[in-house]
């Protein structure tokens, strides 16, 4: 049945043009060329509710200087990267986009962040000193205003912790002391688990300890992945997980999720943003966990690293830089608009003004037993330890997780991940041809 | 046909006129993205200093740079091994369960055959990705009811996200999701057999299984061979299933499988440059492996026809 055949042929070709229209019809609405009269930015972000919060700014005084923001919402973190970089081959990048801090040096190195120092460079009281570095990459310029960030603390079962007789650790030794007792006290529970499959717990730790992955002397990048502090880190829980004293499994699976709901797990290394992980996935948990801040490595010490938390960067492509921006600033300082971000977004602000007002009076509700649970995070917020970023920071990412979950699989040498992790990232940048100081 | 002797313009154009679309269809979303990975594996990119700014990235010409680096990479060739080894499994147990299950629901006493057809068929019907997540839950000791029964049974819990079990765990999802589609084209090229070759079997006294043997099974042979032959390709680029069990256990790497590998440097590492050199390099393995496998297939038929 020949005709058959051709008229199937004929019927693909029609819908896959129109199909091909509609696709270039969706692509042109983008442009906007206005550089004077009434200007319209696209946004690209994936904090929920972002929508609501931008309608305040088209309402308001968006709709005073004729800059009208139109938000897409997108995937987050690394995928957006990806997608940023090629919209930006094409010079299609959108005017605004959300980035996570240690995206930043790769969006930069590839020229696709505009420098928006003169617009926003009053903006700089407003954030503490160390969030604030890291939207600069220690240059005169300034390539994004920084969102949310997420200081890490210790969470931990507080009825779980009276039951077992434990004391809330103070120290990374004390911690170490605790797993062990829990596990003598109730061998088939854990404190917590070592997980390699969020790069970004473990980057906040080697922060805490000091740690400096990417540093730059003269034109040539210094790879410090596997330095004395990280080391330190990496050490320590892996002779934690080789000695059973913690388990090795990641997080964020239906296991752990139920580890969690039914106290198997009782404690957990996390950030700021912890209360909405927790209410979704150990639900029955609720007013029975207890914040502290992290252990430290030595008693004299009072410092947290950062995992997690983003900013809004003006992208090189956009024809509107300076009303870009000046969205951008509004967005991450204005009052308004930071309780509207903690109201629909559930961000934690990274501007030091909006952590104990609007949202942030009262603790999250999963966490109705600890009253001043935000007075303690914007107290730990403060301790947060300076970060390094450099532009490969995927590659490093994706070494660890791989090197880390064979380690922590097997139960091996943690020093040799992170050996692993250091070549890898090093070897990567000597590829695409960045100076290297060896 | 012979109506149209008149050599005019027109009726001598129609060809190429009616061929138009698929030509430009074939261009445009064909070799020209085809043409266009190749000339990307050709280059990369090449940073000065510290790479911060304007113009500190530059496409230079790579040569076969690219695949060189790839061929030398251990990953690509260890997911290679690993992908085979997952095929083993794969292939022969999913074409002969579908063949089974084929010459089963094509005997001559069988009661609810359409019902069974569509059970066995559905789950091909069911997402790669949702497959592998129904039966990562499963595997996951903490929630599975499997290891819920076990344990209340007191048998020994495998570890099936680990070591050699995961194969197994990963080819259960394969066979679980394409037996179905496979068993219906086996069973299709089975109902057009002839019912003369039945009854002369039948006349010369041949049993059921004899005539599942002799008869069916050679004649279905060419749906055989197209099966395995879609098999190949399919283990060959399987992604889906540890992509989406990755997240549940330390034993699969974000580079398992070569596509896996060749999604990780292009959209982990941004480098799109050496993901299209292995994306190449995957597209022509699978070239050579299956139209290899084809013309063997061929020519032993024809062999066979010969003698």
């Amino acid at each position: 049945m020949p005709n058959t055949k051709q008229w199937r042929l004929v019927a693909t070709a029609v819908a896959v043009t129109l199909g091909a229209t509609t696709l270039a019809a969706c692509g042109s609405d983008d442009d906007s060329d206005a550089r004077s009269g009434p200007v319209s930015l696209t946004y690209w972000t994936w904090t929920p509710g972002m929508d609501k919060v931008v309608d305040l700014w088209n309402k308001g005084p968006g709709k005073e200087q004729q800059i009208t923001v139109t938000v897409k919402k997108q995937a987050s973190g690394d995928t957006l990267v990806t997608k940023i970089l090629t919209a930006h081959k094409a010079k299609k990048a959108p005017d605004l986009v959300q980035a996570e801090y240690q995206a930043l040096p790769t969006l930069v190195s590839n020229d696709a962040l505009a420098d928006i120092s003169g617009e926003v460079g009053d903006a700089k009281k407003d954030f503490a000193e160390g969030v604030w570095q890291q939207t600069t990459l220690g240059t005169d310029a300034v390539y994004a205003v920084p969102q949310d960030i997420g200081p890490m603390m210790f969470y931990y079962r507080e009825d779980l912790f009276k039951q077992y007789g434990l004391k809330v650790p103070a120290t990374w030794a004390e911690f170490a002391d605790t797993a062990r007792a829990l596990k003598e006290k109730a061998p088939d529970k854990d404190l917590t688990t070592f997980s390699a499959n969020d790069s970004g717990l473990f980057a906040g730790l080697a922060q805490q300890a000091g740690a400096k992955w990417w540093t730059t002397s003269g034109e040539k990048w210094k790879v410090g992945i596997d330095d004395a502090a990280t080391r330190k880190v990496a050490t320590f829980w892996g002779d934690l997980v080789k000695e059973d004293a913690i388990d090795n499994q990641p997080m964020y699976t239906p296991a752990w999720n139920k580890a969690l709901n039914t106290g198997k797990q009782i404690a957990w290394v996390s950030a700021v943003w912890a209360p909405g992980t927790l209410t979704t996935a150990a639900p029955d948990t609720k007013g029975k966990w207890a914040m502290a801040p992290l252990p430290q490595w030595s008693v004299s010490e009072d410092v947290t690293g950062s995992w997690g938390g983003s900013s809004t960067a003006v992208t090189t492509d956009s024809g509107n830089k300076s009303a870009a921006a000046k969205f951008a600033a509004w967005l991450n300082t204005d009052r308004a608009a930071l309780a509207a971000l903690a109201k629909e977004g559930g961000i934690y602000p990274a501007a030091t003004g909006a952590q104990l007002s609007g949202a942030f009076v009262k603790s999250p509700e999963f966490f109705s037993n600890q009253a001043d649970f935000y007075t303690q995070a914007a107290e730990i917020a403060k301790t947060t330890a300076p970060s390094a970023w450099g532009p490969n920071v995927n590659v490093a990412y994706t070494s660890f997780k791989d090197a880390f979950a064979s380690a922590s699989k097997n139960k091996s040498d943690f020093g040799a991940a992170l050996k692993t992790m250091q070549d890898d990232t090093v070897a990567d940048l000597k590829k695409q041809g960045f100076g290297v100081a060896e | 046909m012979s109506i149209a002797r008149r050599r005019s313009y027109g009726v001598r154009s129609a060809p190429y006129a009616f061929l138009l679309p698929a030509v430009i269809l074939f261009a445009l979303f064909f070799a020209l993205p085809i043409g266009y990975a190749l000339w990307l594996s050709l280059h990369k990119v090449k940073v000065s200093g510290l790479g911060l700014g304007a113009g500190a990235r530059k496409e230079v010409w790579a040569g076969i740079g690219n695949y060189a680096d790839a061929l030398t990479d251990s990953e690509l060739l260890d997911g290679a091994l690993r992908v085979v080894g997952y095929g083993a499994i794969v292939i022969p147990v999913m074409l002969g369960l579908a063949l089974v299950f084929a010459l089963m629901l094509d005997a001559d006493k069988v009661r609810l055959t359409s019902f069974t057809r569509l059970a066995i068929f559905l789950p091909y019907a069911i997402p790669g990705a949702v497959a592998a997540l129904l039966w990562g839950f499963l595997y996951l000791p903490d929630v599975s009811p499997f290891y819920f029964v076990l344990d209340k049974l007191g048998m020994p819990q495998p570890d099936l996200l680990d070591g050699g079990p995961l194969y197994l765990a990963l080819s259960n999802i394969a066979v679980w999701g394409g037996t179905g589609f496979n068993m219906i084209v086996i069973y299709t090229s089975l109902r057009s057999i002839p019912a003369e070759v039945y009854e002369a079997a039948t006349l010369d006294g041949a049993t059921p299984l004899q005539t599942a043997l002799r008869i069916k099974i050679p004649m279905v042979a060419p749906s055989l061979v197209l099966t395995f032959f879609f098999s190949i390709i399919a283990t060959l680029q399987v992604f889906s299933e540890p992509t989406t069990l990755k997240p549940l256990t330390n034993s699969v790497s974000t580079t398992w499988s070569p596509l896996m590998k060749v999604y990780q440097d292009a959209f982990g590492k941004g480098d799109i440059h050496s993901a299209a050199a292995e994306a190449t390099i995957i597209a022509i393995v699978t070239l050579v492996l299956s139209f290899g496998f084809l013309r063997a297939a061929n020519s032993r038929n024809k062999q066979e026809a010969a003698r």
